[in-house]
């Protein structure tokens, strides 16, 4: 039950009332599509089946900058099974994608054209695509098409492509350059200081789901199966693409074999779209592994400088964070890395600047955290580094850094604990054990070294979602936003929360999503998917009530009360503080002689961000064992704590914070996507040579939490998909020099570094 | 060409080229296996053979003619799950749930490579008959099946309770 929330992101808004409640808010609910998922009836975008359905072949360009100079397609449409052949010289006509952030509903990964003329712009780029009866015919076919380039010079070195480097525009709407002060000269005048360079490798997201659609044409009306985490956004620009209406196009994914920022729109989907409009056939689109890798981004490569300055007492003189990410001309991913500097420490002076360095690849793209989960590697190092330099331990040491508002822009943080969260997790962790001086502890060849680090991520709530309630006679609810299920517990976690909010038993309420044909969604990114959605049921949920006041009338025991007096309670309507004041939903409806009522309303303007610093924030800890003979790093503990405002899930949200940390512990110790710098080519584009986590690499993840709620948020929730994986890197690699006395400052830490 | 599949028998023709793992997926409508890779390097395809675990997608369908092939459908439905299948829901064994049926049939078949006495490489002593599964071996063996979300803990919990479960 509760009492209707307000508008908490108004500076004199009042907090969602849900934020202290306990009952369905923070229980470890199992998910409710967990069933279907186990069973294997789960179904996934290259799983729908359709009568006539051709299966696609994919041609890559092997050279990174060029023209198509001729290509032979002649055997392979000669095969048996063939139905088309398409390239540049065939393909309809089609406007390149908008770019994602261009406009509120762009979302292409490039503005690049997409097979429209001979231009080649990265080695990987689709050069012709095959449609077949079925899928070894297509990749038959496709080894058959005979490609002559016409090679261009490519800018496929850092090294070269540095040499031109340059602030972007703006980093994610945040200017490129930050100075307070005079940062240098600090830094110039200190006695204690650190000024540290860091490398960080281009990684992939390597869903295990593959990229996939189902396409099919029905006159001008477009549906997609998608793997997707932005339906909405997805639909209006393949409308824009295809020069459609965007009510034409209908986008599905009500699963996704996961999506860490990879499964937005590339270019297999519109080629896909293209390719089954020619052939006038629904098509099968599931790239290859290899596929993966050549069409679909991935987090790029980064040379950062960290220098810091220390007062005697241990205050920040001086916070130095500069640095170059690789890019391309035709996209905007600058990898945020200054962003936790601007954010977690107080100092004096400031120097935060971006810079990115253009180069013929495959457009880089959100991955995990973008820029925060590298850009901790880089600070929290740096001032692991600082701090020992001061003899202090770099808890003690945060702690006397903490700031008491935003220490960039000067606002009240919305909440913020993470005090608490370093003395929390300390504590359980064991910290106190740990030796100040590296190489102490051992237990035979291995060597045993305690690090720690901090997380930090922003709260976003993007704008334009939309929320649909449907309330039925017989007391059930249906809740439906366009909305992504990735593996975050989306519909158990939105039904707890409307449950709970309309006074509704858990069974009682249902929550769809995964469809354009549902109201709007902004992507499930920046970690701000509950939030975007719990602010639109908040608006929904406002108009529920006032309908069923409306429809209670003058003979209800709710008569005359406002939508402010009143609570969603024991499946009705009841004055607040007034258990006598109460109607049930079945009640009000029947006696309207309804069968049901419908309100959908949208979410309001984000204006909560302008006023507040909103972030989260975690103290991460890492236990190594280090092999003195082969070098081998691993990690026999981790822990996580988080602050995050409100959980709303303690069984999702537990398996969202380690899933963060596992592939905190790639990006640590095995992850990196080699790039050939003479061709521009990726050379390990398999899953077998790009090395994620597996069993053995994982041990036992402990997570905590505060659990305190944030009052500016819906539900009091900040999202907490991508704080997980920030200041892993760094636990891990403070860690490493605790065992070995070793820094490693190029990621990932491979045994051959510690040799 | 008849296949014996989660107890049914299946007639079927086909390109010979096609692998188990497509057989399934885009003849029959068993969507349960899922495809991360198709190179034998993520495990997602993971069926049972005459009991034994295999990755569907190196395997040649026709090859696999009158044996007993097990997939995540013939281990339980959403109504009457598989003890592990129930271990997972209750433990989060996943997240997205696309690695979760390789993971559970993979499971399946470790616990009886394990009844055979099978060693692995943790494995301490190698003559030895019975093997314990305990939290390395079982990480160790479970291994072959990757997880992107990082729902290892969840995955080894669930596995450790059911083989707990059956050895008592
Ligand atoms: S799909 Fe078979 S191992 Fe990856
Ligand atoms: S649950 Fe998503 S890959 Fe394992």
């Amino acid at each position: 039950m509760s009492a209707l929330a307000q508008t908490s992101w108004r500076p004199d808004g009042a907090s969602d009332p849900l934020a202290t409640r306990h009952g369905l808010i923070g229980a470890p609910v199992s998910r409710i599509d967990g069933p279907l998922k186990v069973a294997g009836q789960a179904r996934f975008a290259a799983e729908v089946s359709m009568p006539g359905l051709l299966h696609a072949g994919f041609v890559y360009s092997s050279v990174a900058r060029g023209r198509i100079k001729a290509i032979d397609t002649a055997a392979a449409e000669a095969l048996p099974g063939v139905a088309l052949v398409m390239t540049h010289r065939n393909a309809p006509r089609m406007k390149p994608p908008a770019l994602f952030g261009t406009t509120p509903e762009a979302a292409g990964a490039s503005d690049l054209p997409i097979m429209q003329d001979a231009e080649i712009h990265w080695n990987g780029q689709t050069v012709a695509v095959v449609l077949a009866e079925t899928r070894e015919q297509a990749e038959e076919a496709a080894a058959l098409v005979a490609v002559e380039y016409e090679s261009l010079p490519a800018v496929t070195a850092f090294a070269a492509a540095k040499a031109h480097a340059h602030p972007p525009e703006s980093v994610l709407g945040e200017p490129a350059v930050l100075e307070i002060g005079d940062a240098e000269a600090a830094l110039a005048a200190a006695a204690v200081k650190v000024d540290l360079t860091f490398t960080t490798p281009r990684q992939n997201h390597n869903a295990i789901e593959l990229h996939a659609a189902t396409i099919a044409w029905e006159g001008d009306r477009l549906t997609i199966h998608d793997a997707s985490q932005l339906v909405t956004m997805t639909a209006a620009t393949i409308a824009q693409v295809f020069d459609l209406d965007p009510k034409q196009v209908r986008v599905l994914s009500p699963y996704v074999g996961g999506g860490f920022g990879g499964k937005c729109l590339w270019d297999h989907q519109i080629l896909g779209a293209a390719a089954a409009r020619l052939a006038g056939r629904p098509v099968r689109v599931v790239l290859s592994r290899e596929g993966v890798f050549r069409l679909v981004g991935g987090r790029t490569q980064t040379e950062q400088r960290v220098a810091l300055a220390a007062t005697a007492d241990g205050k920040l003189d001086a916070l130095i964070h500069t640095g170059v990410a690789a890019m391309t001309a035709h996209n905007a991913c600058p990898e945020q890395f200054t962003f936790p500097a601007r954010h977690l420490y107080a100092a004096r002076t400031f120097k935060l600047v971006q810079q990115v360095a253009e180069m013929d690849m495959l457009a880089n793209t959100f991955m995990r955290a973008p820029g925060e989960s590298i850009g901790t590697f880089a600070l929290e190092c740096a001032i692991d580094e600082l701090a020992e330099k001061l003899g202090a331990d770099p808890v003690a040491f945060r702690r006397g850094i903490e700031p008491e508002k935003d220490p960039t822009s000067s606002h009240e943080f919305s909440t913020r604990h993470l005090n608490e969260a370093y003395a929390a997790g300390a504590e359980r962790f064991g910290w106190a054990k740990r030796s100040a001086t590296p190489r102490a502890r051992r237990d035979g060849e291995w060597l045993i070294g305690m690090g720690c680090a901090t997380g930090t991520y922003p709260y976003y709530r993007m704008p334009g979602g939309a929320a649909r309630i449907t309330l039925t006679a017989d007391g059930r609810a249906r809740v439906a936003a366009a909305a992504h299920e990735m593996g975050m517990g989306t519909a158990t976690v939105q039904s707890q929360v409307a449950a709970e909010r309309l006074g509704l038993p858990l069974d009682r309420v249902s929550f769809a999503l995964g469809d354009t044909e549902l109201p709007p969604s902004p992507v499930a990114g920046g970690s701000n998917q509950t939030a975007a959605i719990g602010a639109a049921v908040i608006a929904a949920h406002t108009e529920l009530v006032k309908a069923l006041l409306k429809l209670a009338g003058n003979a209800s025991p709710l008569a005359g009360l406002s939508t402010d007096e009143v609570e969603g309670r024991d499946a009705g309507l009841g004055k607040r503080g007034d258990a006598a004041r109460f109607e049930s939903y079945a009640s009000i409806l029947r006696r309207a002689g309804r069968d049901e009522v419908t309100v959908q309303a949208e979410a309001p303007m984000p204006l909560e961000l302008q006023k507040w610093s909103m972030h989260s924030t975690a103290a991460q800890f890492c236990e190594v064992r280090v092999s003195e003979s082969t070098g081998e790093v691993r990690v026999a503990r981790f822990l996580g704590s988080f602050d995050c405002g409100r959980i709303l899930n303690a069984k999702t949200a537990r398996s969202q914070f380690r899933g963060g940390i596992v592939m905190g512990l790639g990006l640590a110790l095995t992850e990196e996507t080699l790039f050939d710098e003479r061709s521009g080519r990726i050379v390990n584009a398999t899953m077998a040579e790009y090395h994620v986590p597996v069993h053995l690499d994982v041990p036992e993840i402990e997570v905590i939490w505060t659990d305190i709620p944030d009052p500016r948020t819906p539900m009091g929730a900040r999202g907490i998909g991508e704080i997980g994986i920030t200041g892993v890197g760094a636990a891990v690699a403070n860690a490493v020099y605790n065992a070995t006395g070793k820094r490693i400052r190029d990621l990932p830490i491979t045994l051959d570094k510690l040799l | 060409m008849r296949f014996s599949i989660n107890g049914a028998d299946h007639e079927i023709d086909f390109d010979i080229r096609t692998s188990l793992l497509d057989l399934l997926r885009e003849h029959l409508q068993l969507t349960g296996t899922k495809k991360g890779c198709d190179q034998g390097a993520c495990g997602a395809c993971t069926v049972l053979v005459d009991g034994e675990r295999i990755n569907a997608c190196l395997a040649l369908a026709v090859q696999y003619q009158g044996r007993a092939i097990t997939t995540i459908e013939g281990l339980g439905t959403p109504g009457h799950l598989h003890a592990l299948q129930a271990a997972f829901v209750e433990h989060d064994g996943f997240q997205c749930g696309y690695c979760t049926p390789g993971q559970i049939c993979s499971a399946v078949g470790m616990a009886a490579e394990a009844r055979r006495g099978v060693p692995s490489v943790v494995t301490a002593d190698l003559a030895a008959t019975q093997i314990a599964l305990d939290h390395d071996e079982l990480r160790e063996r479970m291994s072959g099946n990757l997880c992107r979300c990082g729902a290892h803990n969840g995955i080894i919990d669930a596995v450790r309770q059911v083989l707990a479960r059956e050895a008592a």
